[in-house]
Formats: structure tokens, C-alpha cells, sequence
């Protein structure tokens, strides 16, 4: 049994909903998600940001519903931790 | 669709400054129509109260079924608009996202918020008119009354916008009503 512990995404997302908004969105997907942003770009429409969020067991899936119902688009995964139990 | 969802599609959106200025503008034309309508009534001599309800009530339905065809229309393709020029610019389909229930929903909420306002702002300023039909005895007669309600709810309508703006509250309150006075000043002189 393997489990996920640490994601970096590359994500694109519309100027809302904010960053702050966004994040606890992700972060509430799990009891002990610790999420962090960093805005890399800005523009007109969007904004890039990097998402990293770490816990003992992250689900990709729902992690992934959750960028598109905000309206982001999750562009790459940068880093990965994976445990093997 | 929950309470918790609508919220966040509001705040998508940006939706509750619309539909805040939405319920002032058309309360105010609801509220404004009204008391352009007793004052008419007043004026003429004819004080057949049946008459008079029937006619405001069907004014208040005109003015409802308006506010909420127009906004309706008008923020359906504001909004479609909107979401074509984000896709365009995420170069991906946004159907699965708040921003699409966005486009279905928020317009059904602002029109109603539109069609509403001067609705409710019309069926307020008529219960004296329902409760003189209904025995009642008032002390400035039924038609003098309504227009009492309509020009107290102008000047609140005013006041309202004056905390929104950060105006001074009874400076913004006057000038509602001022506008109202003006509006009955110049149908007395027609009349």
C-alpha cells in the first residue's frame, strides 16, 4: 500500500476565486492537508500559481475535482513523495 | 443547490454589488411608479378604491415581470460572455466549474433580485389602500397615506444608498426624497 505525502502542481487559475479562497478549498479536501501557494505569474485573466500540499494520504482525485470545479486547470505535477507501506 | 454553493458562485461572480444595485434602482422605480400612480388618483378626484388597488397591482406585476425578463436577458449573455473570454484565456472548457453554474444560475438570482424589489416595495406601499377597502378608518384617508408609505420608503431607499456609498445618510435620504416631492409637485400641476 502505497500513499501520496507530498504534491507540487504547476496550477492555472482564473483571479477567482482568490488564492486564499482557492487554497482552503484544497485544504479542506482533508483533515491534515497542509496547503501552500505561491503566485508565480499574473495577467489579465489568470493567475500561475504552485500548490504544494502535504498529509499522510492524499487523494490525487479529489484533489483534482476540486482545481476544476474552482475553475483551474492543473497544468503539471511538479514533485511527488510517495511512502510504500 | 446549497446555500453554501450559492454563496461562492455570489462571490465568483462579483454578484452582490449587482444585485444590490439592482434591489435600490428598480425599488426606487417600483416605489417612484407607485406614488406617480396615487398622486394621478388623488389629483383627479376619483377615489374608487377598487379601481385605484387594481391598477397599482397591476403596475406592480408590470413593473416585476419586467425587472426579472430584462435582467434575466441581459445578464444570461453578460455572463456567457464572461466565461467564453476566461475559457479563452485557460485554453480549457470550464463546464465542470463554478464559474459555468455561474452563467446558469446567477442570472435566475439577479433577475429575481430584480423583478422583486419592485414588487414587494409596490405591495407595501398599497396596504393602506387594502386595509381603508377593509373597513379601516385612516386618519389622512387612504390615498394620502400611500403616498406617506411610498415617500417614507424613498427616502430609507435613499439612506440606503448613502451607507453603501459612504455619503452622509440624511444627505442621501433628501435627495431621494426630493426627487420624489418633485415628482408629485410637478403631477399636481398637471393635474
Amino acid at each position: 500500500m502505497v500513499s501520496v505525502q507530498r504534491l507540487v502542481l504547476d496550477i492555472l487559475k482564473p483571479h477567482q476565486p482568490n488564492a486564499l479562497v482557492f487554497t482552503r478549498a484544497i485544504a479542506s479536501l482533508g483533515e491534515d492537508y497542509r496547503v501552500n501557494v505561491r503566485v508565480l505569474e499574473v495577467d489579465e485573466q489568470t493567475e500561475t500559481l504552485q500548490m504544494t500540499i502535504e498529509g499522510d494520504r492524499l487523494d490525487f482525485e479529489s484533489i483534482n475535482s476540486a482545481i476544476s470545479e474552482n475553475g483551474a486547470s492543473l497544468h503539471s505535477i511538479d514533485e511527488v513523495s510517495v511512502v510504500g507501506k | 443547490m446549497e446555500l453554501k454553493q450559492i454563496r461562492a458562485l455570489l462571490e465568483i461572480s462579483h454578484s452582490e454589488e449587482i444585485m444590490r444595485r439592482y434591489f435600490v434602482v428598480n425599488g426606487f422605480d417600483g416605489a417612484l411608479t407607485m406614488l406617480g400612480l396615487i398622486m394621478g388618483f388623488y389629483v383627479s378626484g376619483s377615489v374608487d378604491l377598487a379601481v385605484v388597488i387594481t391598477s397599482c397591482l397591476a403596475a406592480a406585476l408590470a413593473l416585476g415581470m419586467s425587472g426579472i425578463s430584462s435582467a434575466y436577458i441581459s445578464e444570461a449573455a453578460e455572463r456567457r460572455r464572461i466565461l467564453t473570454k476566461l475559457e479563452e484565456a485557460m485554453v480549457t472548457s470550464l463546464d465542470e466549474s463554478h464559474h459555468a453554474r455561474a452563467v446558469t444560475w446567477i442570472p435566475w438570482l439577479v433577475a429575481l433580485v430584480n423583478g422583486i424589489a419592485p414588487l414587494l416595495i409596490a405591495l407595501i406601499i398599497i396596504v393602506p389602500l387594502w386595509l381603508a377597502r377593509g373597513g379601516m378608518v385612516l386618519v389622512f384617508g387612504p390615498l394620502l397615506s400611500a403616498m406617506a408609505v411610498a415617500l417614507v420608503i424613498i427616502f430609507l431607499l435613499g439612506v440606503f444608498l448613502g451607507r453603501v456609498g459612504g455619503t452622509f445618510w440624511l444627505w442621501s435620504g433628501l435627495q431621494s426624497l426630493a426627487v420624489a416631492l418633485v415628482t408629485v409637485g410637478l403631477i399636481y400641476l398637471i393635474g
